[in-house]
């Protein structure tokens, strides 16, 4: 599933290619895609729906970039709409003092793990938790936080002798207090969001202890069903934060987005796993990318835009159509190609391709023949017919080469150069399919990657796309 | 049987109509194809049944534009049954030796609320029911359990906290035979299913079992939280390759959650369902029908009378 919605949207935005601006229609197809990827992520149906509408508004007359795919650039508009919904708000809790926390959710959430995790964390910042149990319906749930409560060496309050829950609160409140706690967390039991019992029993509690937070615990796998949850318990209690748990598992999360949107209310924390210390604030960008299911390639993206230097690429191309390329310049290329990172991890962000193992066998070639040009001298690099069999048998040597391997990147390099001699007067028109000649002859000295042929035409600025 | 479908339909739907009770005898036009669409979808069904639905319903429409809202439930549910079709699990109990079930899943789940109401039910239906708490490592888990026998007068075995999972179930084991039970429920630790070394911990456990008895457990039932979205599938996915799967028990089914990760499940799957869950008490547990879950998302024909 992962890769596949970037697979579908680069085939959905196929026929793009030759559009200057994003509109209505030439989104579409693209757009279902998403519909489709955010409802199996579980991001509720009408949620799903308001975002497309608000993504499709952003989109609409924008400039299709030149450094990226189409689809990509939608991607990258969805993911930024992504994060900024997930991360209105702030995650930083009640500076008051002694900061009291009510926790409520369904049953198995998460709650009195999460309240031991929270207690633990701001223990470490400088805290004088106290914990209080108001679970008395789950068989052993005050065991439960008792016990978590003496792993991290948090006092904990209990009362076994009576089922009435506000008052089992304000008994703890007290109780705490009094013993200098400055931060009191409420356990409370598991409800449903539709037992009005129970949820008035909450509501009374946070009428008695007067809670600065109150903190909704939700499983980070919980379907379509978030928004109904989040809705009540908001209405009943209003939350002040949502805390997504289980993150170490492979849910998408899109309840994360469901219940965000519903309710407005921020998503502070996140749980990582069993121990009482995987607790880690919310970071919405982490978040986007789990629930688009895109791997990485987002920040592929990114890294495509910022580190291919527009200004360096341009004066590249126009040393080029004057046939003045020489080895410093080809050099140059490999510099830009490697700030992407390695091979592998290019290929690892790559949609559909993040399975494919490819050996390092054209990583190293590209670092040989940067080798042998950086064995050549200053003069040889700007003049390569100098390159007599002497002068490459000494660069074989110093590039630990062998002279054969020498031979072969000066043939290439000539080849390419004499391309662009054909090229010369022919003007920009032409530069397209000089590229594709260029690919076809193995990208001129750069090693091919698989399934792109991308080479050199992957640089930004010489109308190559990056290679997917 | 009356009153059990009752339960079942108050338990499942106590909040939430049935989907098709919310168009009744409207006729259908563009609104109501959206408003369907949003049903299914809440209902986590999943992509692909949810479309399926819809499909079939738009190719209906576009034949009879008299189609209302009481056909719709009729090609939801036919849907829904074919989907379903074969997706009844039942116990079948060894004779002359323990019938081992081996209860899985994720955290939270509800494991072992289901260990004390399977249990419970079985109790009553006249088996001798042995529970072993094999939740050695969540604080106080084994303490829920004991809780749970002393209320329902279940025998129990019961581990240290902290000491080998597998080790507990082999020991419970020899207990049952010991003891003339003829069934022996197991409650594990929750575990993610994309943790592996936990994984392994459910390959002991089966392992020692089956040096009591080679085909034991009989049948390892994962659990799923009937609230959980399309993560559920993939849950059941892993735990399936990972340990071998005979079922599942769906829980949690009484709140507004129609639970239809099980379609998507056993879509998938085709893993049985063998109880539902629904509720906190003892007697919330309810074997798994196709017919009742049908009706009770659908709504079945005696509603509309």
């Amino acid at each position: 599933m992962f890769e596949s919605l970037t697979d579908k949207l680069t085939s959905a935005m196929r026929q793009f290619r030759g559009n200057a601006k994003l509109t209505e229609e030439n989104m579409a197809e693209a757009l279902k895609e998403v519909r489709a990827a955010l409802l199996s992520a579980d991001v509720h149906f009408k949620v799903a729906r308001q975002f497309i509408e608000r993504v499709k508004k952003k989109c609409v007359g924008q400039d299709v970039l030149k450094t990226v795919s189409p689809g990509q650039q939608i991607i990258k508009i969805i993911n930024d709409e992504l994060i900024e919904l997930l991360g209105e708000g702030t995650t930083e809790l009640s500076t008051k003092k002694p900061l009291k926390i009510m926790m409520v959710g369904l049953q198995g959430g998460g709650k009195t793990t999460t309240s031991g995790k929270l207690a633990k964390r701001l223990k470490k910042e400088g805290s004088n938790p106290y914990l209080v149990a108001c679970d008395v319906y789950r068989p052993a749930a005050i065991d439960q936080l008792e016990t978590v409560a003496k792993q991290i060496e948090v006092p904990c309050y209990a009362n076994r002798g009576t089922k009435d829950v506000p008052f089992i609160g304000e008994l703890g409140l007290s109780q705490a207090q009094g013993a200098g706690a400055d931060l009191i967390i409420f356990d409370t039991a598991g409800r449903l969001q539709i037992d009005d019992q129970l949820i008035d029993e909450i509501k009374e509690l946070k009428a008695r202890i007067q809670p600065d937070e109150v903190l909704l615990v939700a499983d980070g796998a919980i379907g379509q069903e978030a928004v109904n949850v989040a809705k009540t318990f908001n209405e009943a209690v209003e939350l002040t934060g949502i805390v997504m748990t289980k993150l170490d598992g492979d849910a998408r999360g899109g309840a994360a987005l469901s219940m965000k949107a519903i309710t407005g209310v921020p998503i502070k924390f996140a749980g990582m796993g069993e121990k009482l210390d995987e607790f880690d604030v919310f970071h919405p960008d982490r978040m986007a990318s789990r629930i688009l299911g895109m791997g990485d390639v987002v920040s592929l993206v990114e890294k495509a835009q910022e580190s291919i230097d527009q200004n360096e690429a341009e004066k590249m191309a126009n040393r080029m159509m004057e046939a003045d390329f020489n080895f410093d310049d080809m050099l140059n290329q490999m510099k830009q190609v490697k700030k992407l990172g390695s091979m592998q991890s290019i290929m690892s962000m790559m949609p559909g391709m993040s399975n494919m193992k490819i050996d390092d066998k054209a990583e190293k070639q590209m670092k040989r023949s940067e080798a042998i040009i950086l064995s050549m001298t200053v003069k040889e690099r700007h003049k390569p017919t100098l390159l007599n069999a002497s002068r490459r048998n000494r660069i074989a040597r110093g590039s630990g080469v062998r002279i054969s391997e020498v031979n072969q990147l000066v043939k290439q390099f000539q080849q390419m150069r004499k391309m662009m001699k054909k090229l010369k007067g022919g003007g920009k028109g032409n530069m397209r399919k000089m590229m594709k000649e260029m690919k076809k002859n193995g990208g001129a000295g750069m090693p091919n990657l698989p399934g792109g042929g991308a080479g050199m035409g992957g640089l930004g600025g010489l109308g190559g796309k990056l290679p997917f | 049987m009356f009153s059990l479908l009752k339960k079942f339909k108050s338990g499942l739907a106590k909040s939430a109509q049935s989907i098709g009770g919310i168009f009744g005898r409207k006729k259908l036009d563009a609104s109501s194809i959206e408003e369907l669409e949003e049903a299914l979808y809440g209902a986590d069904f999943g992509y692909e049944t949810a479309e399926e639905i819809v499909e079939e319903t738009q190719k209906a429409y576009k034949k009879d534009k008299e189609l209302r809202g009481s056909d719709v439930a009729k090609i939801g549910s036919s849907v829904l049954r074919r989907v379903l079709q074969g997706s009844e699990g039942r116990i079948e109990f060894q004779e002359g030796k323990p019938t081992v079930i081996c209860l899985i899943g994720v955290n939270g789940s509800g494991k072992t609320t289901t260990t004390a109401k399977m249990g419970y039910q079985f109790k009553n239906e006249g088996r001798s029911v042995l529970v072993a708490a094999c939740d050695t490592f969540r604080a106080a888990a084994i303490e829920q359990l004991r809780e749970w026998s002393n209320r329902l007068d279940l025998d129990i075995v019961s581990g240290q906290h902290g000491a080998d999972a597998a080790a507990t179930a082999f020991d419970a084991y020899q207990a049952a035979e010991g003891r003339k039970h003829d069934t022996l429920i197991i409650d594990t630790a929750g575990r993610l299913h994309t943790k592996s070394n936990l994984m392994e911990e459910l390959a002991k456990i089966r392992r020692v079992l089956q040096k009591h008895d080679e085909a034991a457990p009989h049948y390892s039932l994962l659990v799923v939280d009937g609230s959980l979205g399309s993560n559920s599938i993939e849950q059941a996915r892993v735990f399936h390759e990972k340990f071998g799967l005979d079922g599942l028990v769906l829980t949690k089914l009484d709140g507004t959650s129609r639970g239809g990760a099980i379609v998507g499940i056993y879509r998938e799957l085709k893993l049985p369902i063998f109880f539902l869950g629904l509720g906190e008490q003892a007697e919330d547990l309810q074997e798994y029908r196709i017919d009742n879950y049908v009706d009770a998302i659908f709504g079945s024909s005696e509603d509309e009378e």
